[in-house]
């Protein structure tokens, strides 16, 4: 009797994780991404972070926003190769995740790194090529996360796939932000390049058709 | 002598934080860097740092620092960086790349026995052990800005002596235009090296000074700072400091001074030739091709929300020592 009651209500657990699967993964990625932001400007607020906080926001948020971005793209390979349509679902979620980290690393670097100095801040983005490659991938993100509200999703029709195709340029951008930010240890950013363009691989027939049809 | 003068103001938190407490609890963001990564590589290269430390409790050895007997400097008109961040924030690339990686990978570091050689174009080449450092020239304090060239500055008490009367001691002779500095090659000691490009940097590091910048009285070699002989991370046992150009002309942990009849390499220059030349004065007129060289962020005692963006002075301020040494050069061209 004993086994046999554990047994199904083991079974009804089972089913219950299964029917509830793509919310308990969103609510496990916002805990993954939302806790180390959090304990991010908690320990930068109570001068916590080493001798040049500002310097370690920027590049954490930095990376947070291109590891998430990564992730975003990995979601549709995994759940075509496993067949796991569901993963589909949680993609977007990631992605503007990946964008929210990406408004950090902006803010951070207007505010702690230029601090609010207007004119030294858009100098910056005309004249230092790393920072306009950074700045164009931001507003690709950022159109990206606008749209995809669900309302405008449907209204965009056609459209959208093709904005969202940006993501592939975003990526890429990103890659050459890294790489040009450094100033000579290439090693992290050449792997980082190399994930990206992977991503891409993966991904090699869609971006052909892309560019037959355009 | 140009001063920014600041009104000093009360003790941040920071300040009275203990070194330990301090240097812990950036650990703990470590642990959480999954999304941060980057710290996965930096890890890779030293030999104490890693996600499992988490559930071990690891024994730290912990660098020896001796107090030393100097003549100190009168009262700062600048607020000095405080101690933990200068020992904490550190670019010494043979202990890893990030800027905490020294300080995790150099407290094992063994610096007695030292040994430091003064040769090439002198009459009386010689050899300083370990305790010579310390002994063999009058020891002072001297409070400089450090400006690095990626656009901060801390201000530093230094401990330490003259360059130029190291120099004296050996009778340079007529042919000694240049002087060469090497740092220790040890890859087993400083992890950095172990793959030979490491960072990207070709080992040892190297550095170079014109002889009229090497006798000036301002360029100094460190032994200490804070009283103290010098943290492993900031160059232990000694370390040069040229006040008016930028941080990586600094060379540390020197165990080689050569007067030499030609301009010799220096590291970064040989890295990047558009990037960093062989002079590297502090310049707000001449920009690194990727930032903006006007303005620096200043490391003291704030935090995160500091409003410590000044303006870069050329020479780093000390224009009235050493400007007549680049009288007649065009210092967008030798930058």
């Amino acid at each position: 009797m004993q086994t046999r009651a554990t047994g199904v209500s083991k079974e009804a657990l089972k089913a219950v994780l299964l029917r509830n699967r793509v919310m308990l993964l969103k609510i496990a990625i916002h805990l993954l991404a939302f806790l180390p932001l959090f304990v991010l400007y908690f320990l930068a607020f109570t001068e916590q972070l080493g001798a040049d906080p500002v310097e370690e926001v920027i590049h954490f948020t930095g990376m947070g926003a291109f590891n998430l971005l990564l992730i975003s793209l990995l979601v549709t390979p995994v759940a075509k190769k496993y067949r796991q349509g569901y993963l589909l679902q949680i993609r977007r979620l990631v992605g503007l995740y990946s964008f929210t980290y990406a408004m950090f690393h902006l803010l951070n670097f207007l505010a702690f790194e230029v601090q609010f100095d207007l004119t030294l801040f858009f100098d910056e983005i005309i004249d230092r090529p790393y920072i306009t490659v950074g700045m164009a991938a931001l507003m690709i993100l950022f159109s990206l996360a606008i749209t995809s509200i669900t309302a405008l999703r449907r209204k965009m029709g056609t459209k959208w796939q093709k904005l969202h195709n940006g993501v592939y340029l975003a990526v890429l951008l990103i890659a050459l932000h890294f790489f040009w930010s450094v100033k000579s240890d290439i090693v992290e950013p050449m792997i980082y390049f190399t994930m990206a363009v992977l991503l891409l691989i993966l991904r090699k027939d869609k971006i052909k058709r892309w560019f037959k049809s355009s | 002598m140009l001063i920014n003068t600041k009104k000093n103001h009360q003790l941040s938190e920071q300040q009275v934080t203990d070194e330990s407490v301090y240097y812990g609890r950036r650990e703990l963001l470590k642990k959480l860097g999954y999304l941060g990564a980057g710290s996965l590589l930096a890890q890779s290269a030293s030999t104490n740092a890693g996600a499992l430390d988490f559930f071990s409790s690891k024994e730290a050895e912990v660098f020896k620092r001796q107090a030393l007997k100097f003549a100190p400097a009168g009262e700062s008109l600048q607020i000095l960086t405080p101690e933990a961040k200068i020992s904490s924030h550190n670019n010494f690339y043979e202990f890893g790349t990030g800027k905490s990686d020294p300080v995790e990978n150099a407290q094992g570091f063994k610096v007695n026995p030292w040994q430091l050689s003064i040769s090439g174009e002198v009459d009386k080449p010689y050899t300083l052990g370990y305790d010579d450092l310390f002994k063999h020239f009058p020891l002072e304090e001297r409070i400089y800005r450090l400006r690095c060239v990626e656009a901060w500055s801390m201000v530093i008490p230094w401990v330490g002596f003259g360059l130029a009367e190291l120099i004296k001691k050996a009778a340079p002779n007529s042919r000694a235009k240049y002087v060469a500095f090497e740092t220790l090659y040890d890859p087993e000691q400083m992890p950095g090296q172990k793959s030979r490009m490491g960072g990207g940097v070709q080992y040892p590091y190297v550095e170079g000074l014109r002889i009229d910048e090497a006798m000036n009285p301002l360029t100094f070699m460190s032994v200490g700072l804070y009283g103290k002989t010098l943290p492993a991370q900031n160059g232990a046992p000694i370390r040069l400091v040229v006040p008016w150009k930028y941080g990586f002309k600094s060379i540390k942990s020197i165990v080689g001074i050569k007067l030499v009849e030609h301009k010799p390499p220096t590291t970064w220059n040989i890295l990047a030739d558009r990037e960093y030349g062989f002079y590297a004065n502090v310049n707000p007129a001449v920009d690194h091709p990727r930032w903006s060289q006007a303005s620096e962020r200043r490391i003291t005692t704030g935090g995160l929300f500091a409003r410590n963006r000044i303006a870069t002075l050329p020479f780093n301020g000390y224009g009235e020592e050493v400007a007549h040494l680049y009288k007649n050069m065009d210092l967008r061209k030798h930058y």
